[in-house]
């Protein structure tokens, strides 16, 4: 049985196509000003990849900021939801899922089933979520992903207003004329990150194994700045931004198989 | 109080103007109690000279990176034509956000009691709550008749409704900063505020209420509202109480404070003419440090 | 003469976050700042009507992410601990993420 699941993301759509509960393809598209039309690119790639067309999908399932603009979805799942069934679908032991994207953070916690328990999330304030990194990147004038590489080169941070990506900007651009070091600003820009992240998981309590998904776990300097705050290991799937769309695929595939019942 | 001084680099910043004035006809002598107030904040440094507890002269610069340098600086412009030299203080008094680091002062204030202080100096005893709009903060003060703070908050966290925030407006709309109070009032109809008013997404907002066929000035309109909105509830946190007043750079954005007017249902009292020979809003904290330097003098000369 | 009452957080994008002490009801005795697992708060010295007075503060360091700090203490319940340890009650939390 073939079904998609869609991640509408202020950023990105992402796809994902499950052949009974395995992964055969993944297909992404900027969002931009249609995210239908993304969705509908995006879902297109990862199709023409399995060699698979629309009518060939059982079900579809959509997730994501703008999930209620998807195209084919039979259904939707919340993004809290779907974080979870993907985090215990690839660790079965995850309990507690961190998922930071562009403009919005969040932290699952969830039982053994992938079932969520409780969960906290930040949107709305560009501070707390993968913005920060790519605003304090272009003050730094760093590449986005140079910016984890050079943050290891550091030491220690150095001082930034990390309350507001507005105020930080201003902040950077200020050390880098007086010169200062550009990895400690920006293993600032992690540390700061990390504090926040780990506050907010801390709500609903560490419990073990903790995954992080969502673009910004590609960071190695994000991922290091966490695990110093959080004292315990953080296991990355090998497609974090993936773990969205995933989910709503897992979510497909059982309400398939309840509809065939 | 009669002929303003110079007022120099009218252009160039747009947040505020850089000068010095003195009040004209006013003497002094070395029985009167003088004491000054120096506020430095996180853009603006003020400095302000009083004569027994009465507005003299004062300077307003632009804080540098370092704090106690930019207090000599505006202190030694408020000294400008005075004919006074530092010993001739009975009293200093610091405030703002660097006000550990004005060198010169006997003593520190927050600046919260300092705007209160100074808003009832510049508007009189009916003053009962301020709303100070900075480049960096907002801070929403009630006072009762003294200009005695009796709640507060002060918001620095986020840049949405400050000058900074509005600055980030003015280059996204490529409209000058000066128009924008002006600009955001040229719409027929009152658009609904943005939802969002985190300042670093309102680039992506902005562009979709472009696409949505939105004019410069509905947009601006927009977000001028949803920053007025956010500044009524800060006054709202404290408890509006009338009068009510404006201070700080953004007093001056036209659009900010006829919004929040038609928002909480009342009037703020008139901006003094501070181009003419008005006292500026922009020195309220310097003027409630001096007046806290009199007060604090004339307790230690009792005690 | 009415209360000074001192509001320590703020508002952004995702909502309201603050800490509320009342200046005159407390009455320095420390205990919110032994009680608060973060170090958040501080007694502080104040000038009030001319006078040197000692009361409890959010510290400047946190003074900017309570929202964060304060979050795991969940501040929102009125059950934190240090509202909990005030006896004076001089403390109040208000949480409303939008």
């Amino acid at each position: 049985m073939i079904t998609v699941g869609m991640d509408l993301g202020t950023q990105r759509v992402k796809a994902v196509i499950l052949k009974n509960d395995t992964v055969v393809s993944r297909g992404q598209a900027f969002s931009g000003f249609d995210p239908t039309k993304a969705a509908e690119q995006a879902v297109g790639e990862a199709l023409k990849k399995a060699n698979l067309k629309i009518s060939d999908v059982a079900y579809f399932v959509a997730t994501g900021s703008a999930m209620e603009m998807a195209p084919y979805a039979n259904s939707t799942v919340s993004m809290m939801g779907a974080d979870a069934k993907a985090g215990v679908h690839i660790f079965p032991k995850a309990r507690t899922i961190i998922d930071v994207g562009a403009e919005e953070a969040r932290a699952v916690k969830c039982d053994k089933k992938g079932v969520m328990v409780d969960f906290v999330v930040n949107e709305r304030c560009a501070a707390g979520a993968g913005a920060f990194i790519e605003a304090m990147a272009r003050a730094l004038e760093v590449k986005l992903e140079e910016m984890g590489p050079l943050s290891l080169k550091a030491e220690r941070a150095s001082p930034i207003n990390a309350s507001c990506v507005i105020f930080g900007e201003s902040d950077v651009v200020s050390l880098i004329h007086r010169q200062e070091s550009k990895p400690e600003i920006a293993r600032a820009v992690f540390d700061a990150m990390a504090d926040r992240i780990s506050s907010m998981v801390h709500r609903l309590g560490v419990n073990p194994d903790v995954v992080l998904v969502g673009g910004v776990a590609k960071d190695v300097g994000f991922v290091a700045s966490l695990k110093r705050k959080l004292g315990v290991d953080v296991l990355i799937p090998e497609f974090p931004d993936f773990a969205g769309a995933l989910g709503a695929a897992l979510a497909a595939a059982s309400r398939a198989k309840e509809g065939q019942k | 109080m009669k002929e303003p001084s110079t007022i120099k680099d009218e252009v160039e910043f747009w947040r505020w103007r850089e000068y010095h004035r003195v009040v004209q006809g006013k003497k002094w002598t070395s029985k009167d109690i003088i004491t000054a107030g120096v506020d430095v904040g996180s853009v603006s440094s003020k400095a302000a000279i009083m004569i027994n507890g009465e507005a003299y002269s004062w300077g307003i610069t632009r804080t540098g990176s370092n704090s106690p340098e930019s207090a000599k600086k505006a202190l030694d412009w408020a000294l400008e034509g005075t004919g006074l030299k530092l010993s001739d203080f009975k009293y200093i008094v610091g405030t703002g956000y660097g006000r550990v680091n004005v060198p010169m002062a006997n003593k520190a204030v927050t600046e919260i009691a300092c705007h209160a202080k100074g808003a009832n100096y510049i508007w009189g005893p009916s003053v009962r709550t301020v709303l100070d709009v900075g480049g960096q903060d907002i801070k929403a003060i009630r006072s009762d008749e003294t200009g005695r703070v009796v709640s507060f908050l002060m918001n620095d966290k986020c840049a949405a409704g400050t000058g900074r925030g509005m600055e980030v407006f003015a280059d996204l709309l490529k409209i000058p900063i000066e128009e924008i109070g002006e600009i955001s009032l040229k719409v027929d109809q009152e658009p609904p505020p943005v939802s969002c008013t985190c300042v670093a997404f309102a680039k992506t907002e902005a562009m979709g209420l472009f696409r949505k066929g939105w004019s410069k000035e509905k947009v601006l309109a927009a977000y001028t509202r949803a920053m007025a909105v956010r500044m009524a509830n800060l006054i709202d946190r404290v408890g509006l109480e009338k009068e009510l007043v404006i201070t700080g750079g953004q007093s001056k954005n036209i659009g900010i404070a006829s919004r929040i007017e038609v928002i909480l249902g009342v009037k703020c009292l008139p901006m003094p003419n501070w181009r003419e020979n008005g006292l500026d809003p922009m020195i309220a904290g310097a003027l409630g440090a001096a007046l806290f330097a009199k007060a604090l003098y004339e307790k230690a000369q009792k005690s | 003469m009415r209360h000074i009452i001192t509001h320590y957080g703020y508002s952004d994008g995702s909502g309201d976050y603050y800490i509320t002490i009342d200046t005159d009801k407390c009455n320095g005795c420390g205990k919110c700042v032994k009680q608060c697992p973060q170090s958040a708060l501080q007694l502080e010295t104040m000038l009030i009507d001319l006078e040197d007075k000692t009361a409890a503060s959010v510290t400047e360091e946190h003074r900017k992410k309570i929202k964060y700090t304060c979050s795991s203490c969940k501040p929102e319940s009125s059950n934190a601990p240090c509202v909990l340890a005030c006896e004076p009650k001089a403390i109040k939390c208000t949480w409303n993420p939008h």
